[in-house]
């Protein structure tokens, strides 16, 4: 059902208010077990964690299976091939980062969220959170400028590296900082392959080869393929950075319209998010 | 720093102990915590004439002369008299006097960081010591469980050591014989000690040693009759440190090989590392550094950390505290080398001509572990801005420990296409800017003559010919061949220099270089070219900053980092031919 959502994204559709929904769901997930995380615990038991969170509030279906990393794994430090985003059996101790990840299907509607804390203080990734703000900031204000997404990934870009960050959502699959999610039809069973629900892999196939027709890409990438406007639809966007050892990123839901409107042609899903929250708080 | 106190405003007390009479000196307030000082062989109270009044305005500093030395009656027989047990009482003794009601902060050097291990492992002082700091001194006790584990497995590295220690303690065995070492010390010896000291362990001569030297040092021979060889033979088994121990080990040491402390966390389980590049009279050469490491040590235990440091990087032992200031330190190499000095624990200044990045570098750096950091705005080509700069630096900050002359900028295009303006432009930044550097903040390390250490950043370019960068390998071999004649000149200071030759890495130098003989269009796109080719060659900057401390721990002279730099650097020196002929190579711009 890879919708050709363009119409009905409108702030108040009901459409949207099923993303909203499991997006609500996947931070509440997040933080529920943010909570619980103590000294000692590994990436695969907070990840299990999360699922099983998930499983009990009925999520059958997944975009991909939760993902925790703690310490400098958070930096993606010495990642060489994908296998090492999956949860090892790394402990968490006091003061070190952790990001959790996770992309819960409910109802149909997908979520792709990313919640980065520390057990206890960080100020490190304190600070790295404070300034992801104006990455979110820029990435909106240039999608409704319209401008190509591989202009807006370089000058994402530019701004980490003036801030002094390593831009480490180029360690993803393909280097995305965003990706597009959609509906997905709900099975009796959900197989995955290397965490990746089936169904939705199959949507972003299918978007893929839709966009390869139109000149365009499911993938926010740095490349050649990513230099086009923006696709309305929505985008999970997760710009990721990193300083020495420790990493912080958030992730949420861009909705692109093809409105004429600059206020409607883009928007975040939801701003009522703990990240944003956050930030409201520390002015 | 003006120091307003001397030795000579202490108050003096005499202390009866065991059959003998202790000349103790105070400095300070007495309601202050009080750090005791104590001196080792041939030495007196007075080898911490430069420390104590350093340590006087936070602390009550207490200095006494061991008994037999200085102005501290000798016991009578000698033989015997020497003994921890007896030094042991000795200090208590003080340690009463002074301080009867509060725990005391041991400062030890030599012979007296012998006896302070002593004093600080025996179970009758437990309570009486809050904290230790001990320097080329170890105990005789941890020495000879060290030499038995040597002993009882001697594998290849074991036996090393051991033979090397065995070296390096030659006098020890000299002073065993008798009467010779006496006659000697009261003879010759005593009379040329103090120029041996300056000539071979670097000691400023200032009036130290003083005219008690030729009795202390044949008094002292008694302390290693009379300890030594029994202690070594059988050592105690039980010699745990009951205080916080802040070990500070001088790398350049005769008599001492920094492997003794390999173990010593077995020994001591609040145990804070510090190293320095200098000889072994310490007290005597880098006052400063130890005034600012004891002050620092002490006031930690005080306040409840008995761990000291927090900073977190591989070289902390090395550069905590210590004053780094970084050139171009708004991005690339710089950026990276500010903050491994941060987390080294180290004081940076970051300096930029970019003001937002250079106050980024300070604040990040501030983050990761720099007690304190700050930003300064100035281009380095400018005389009169450095000239301020230094001023300041040093009346606000202190002097320099480590400076990093890295800031540079890249031009690249044929010899014809380069005009005089792009020569100038480039040799200011990046000869004059170094120039500047050294010259004024290497002047005021030579002034203080407590050492130090200068980096500039040279490059593979520096020994690499090549046809598109004419200007820039100019003048970067001239950072070379200059850092190269500084060294030599600096090297009886105390103050190494080192060249870093690092090679393509990702920064933003490609975005930022001009390409000469080329249109506004063409430039951007070589720009944009050159940056996409060093983005897929990847060496990160953070590497460079590694070897950047590295080398300063080391003290090497050239260090050509990545891969192809060191290629380049071996065929600079034996197959100049090929070098020449990769210089005529088109760069594929």
């Amino acid at each position: 059902m890879t919708t050709a959502v363009t119409g009905e994204l409108r702030a108040e559709s009901a459409e949207l208010q099923g993303f909203r929904r499991v997006q609500r769901l996947a931070y509440e997930c997040a933080e529920a077990v943010a909570a619980q995380l103590e000294p000692g615990i590994t990436e695969r038991e907070a990840a299990r964690m999360q699922r099983e969170w998930l499983r009990e509030r009925g999520v059958r279906d997944w975009f991909h299976l939760p993902f925790a990393w703690f310490g400098d794994r958070t930096a993606f430090v010495k990642f060489r091939i994908p296998l090492q985003f999956f949860p090892t059996n790394r402990r968490l101790e006091p003061g070190m980062p952790f990001i959790l990840d996770m992309a819960p299907v409910f109802d149909g509607y997908t979520a792709d969220i990313g919640y980065s804390g520390s057990l206890g203080i960080n100020p490190v990734q304190d600070k790295l959170m404070a300034d992801l703000e104006a990455h979110r900031e820029l990435i909106l204000r240039e999608v409704r400028e319209r401008r190509p997404l591989r202009e807006i990934y370089e000058n994402v870009d530019r701004l980490m590296v003036r801030q002094g960050y390593a831009n480490r959502h180029r360690a993803y699959p393909f280097g995305v900082i965003a990706h597009k999610v959609d509906r997905v039809r709900q099975r009796r069973w959900s197989a995955h392959v290397f965490g990746f629900g089936t169904q939705s892999l199959k949507g972003l196939a299918s978007d893929a080869l839709h966009g390869h027709r139109e000149g365009w890409s499911p993938l926010w990438s740095p490349y050649r393929f990513s230099d086009h406007p923006p696709q309305p639809g929505l985008w999970a966007v997760e710009p990721h950075l990193g300083f020495r050892g420790t990493g912080a990123k958030f992730e949420e839901i861009l909705v692109v319209t093809d409105s004429a409107d600059p206020e409607e042609s883009a928007f975040w899903l939801d701003d009522d998010l703990p990240h944003v929250r956050r930030w409201a708080e520390e002015k | 720093m003006t120091v307003p106190v001397t030795l000579q405003d202490a108050r003096e007390r005499r202390v009866r102990t065991g059959g003998v009479e202790l000349c103790v000196a105070e400095l300070g307030d007495a309601g202050q915590p009080t750090v005791i000082l104590v001196h080792g062989y041939p030495d007196s109270k007075e080898v911490w004439s430069e420390i104590a009044p350093r340590l006087a305005d936070r602390f009550h500093v207490v200095l006494y002369d061991v008994r037999g030395h200085g102005r501290s009656t000798a016991p009578r027989p000698l033989r015997g008299g020497f003994t921890l047990e007896k030094l042991t009482d000795d200090f208590l003794a003080v340690a009463d006097a002074v301080s009867p009601d509060r725990p005391v902060h041991l400062v030890g050097h030599d012979w007296g960081s012998v006896q302070a291990w002593e004093f600080t492992t025996v179970e009758r002082t437990e309570g009486r010591i809050a904290s230790f700091t001990s320097m080329s001194g170890p105990s005789l006790d941890h020495f000879g469980h060290w030499i038995n584990t040597r002993l009882k497995r001697p594998t290849p590295r074991r036996v090393g050591e051991l033979l090397g220690q065995g070296a390096k303690s030659w006098y020890v065995y000299a002073l065993h014989t008798p009467v010779l070492p006496e006659l000697a010390w009261r003879g010759p010896l005593g009379k040329r000690w103090p120029r041996l000291l300056e000539r071979f362990e670097k000691v400023p001569g200032d009036g130290y040693p003083t005219s008690s030297l030729p009795t202390d040092a044949a008094h002292g021979s008694w302390l290693y009759r009379d300890n030594v060889r029994s202690r070594l033979r059988r050592p105690r088994p039980d010699a745990y440190a009951h205080a916080p121990v802040q070990l500070i080990t001088p790398l350049q040491d005769a008599f001492l090989s920094e492997k003794l402390y390999d173990e010593l966390e077995l020994w001591v389980p609040q145990l804070t590392r510090r190293t320095l590049a200098a000889k072994h009279w310490i007290p005597r050469s880098r006052p400063d550094q130890l005034a600012a490491w004891i002050t620092e040590f002490v006031t930690s235990v005080e306040g409840g950390r008995p761990d000291g440091v927090t900073a977190t990087g591989k070289y902390a032992d090395r550069f905590g505290g210590q004053l780094v200031l970084v050139t171009g330190a708004g991005s690339g190499i710089g950026r990276a080398t500010a903050y491994a000095f941060a987390e080294a624990g180290a004081r940076v200044v970051a300096v930029d001509r970019d003001a937002e990045a250079a106050a980024r570098t300070a604040e990040m750096s501030r983050l990761i572990g720099a007690p304190e950091a700050w930003a300064e705005t100035v281009d380095v080509s400018d005389e009169q801005a450095m000239e301020k700069l230094a001023e300041k630096v040093a009346r606000d900050y202190g002097v320099v420990d480590v400076l990093v002359n890295n800031a540079g900028i890249g031009l690249s295009g044929s010899f014809f296409d380069t005009t005089p303006e792009d020569w100038k432009k480039v040799l200011d930044v990046n000869l004059w800017g170094v120039i500047h550097g050294c010259r004024l903040f290497g002047r005021q390390m030579a002034e203080r003559g407590q050492g130090g250490h200068i980096v500039n950043t040279a490059s593979a370019a520096a020994y690499q010919p090549s046809k598109a960068l004419p200007a820039y390998s100019t003048s970067k071999a001239a950072v070379l061949m200059l850092s190269e004649c500084l060294r030599a000149e600096l090297a009886g200071q105390g103050i190494g220099v080192t060249a870093i030759c690092p090679g393509f890495v990702n920064t933003n130098i490609t975005s930022t270089a001009h390409f000469a003989g080329v249109d506004a269009e063409e430039e951007k796109r070589r720009q944009k070219k050159s940056a996409r080719l060093y983005g897929l060659r990847n060496y990160p900057p953070e590497k460079v900053a590694d070897a950047i401390l590295r080398a300063v721990v080391r003290g090497e002279a050239v260090v050509p980092v990545t891969p192809e730099a060191r290629g380049a650097y071996l065929m600079s020196r034996f197959t100049p031919k090929a070098l020449r002929r990769i210089a005529r190579l088109e760069p594929p711009l």
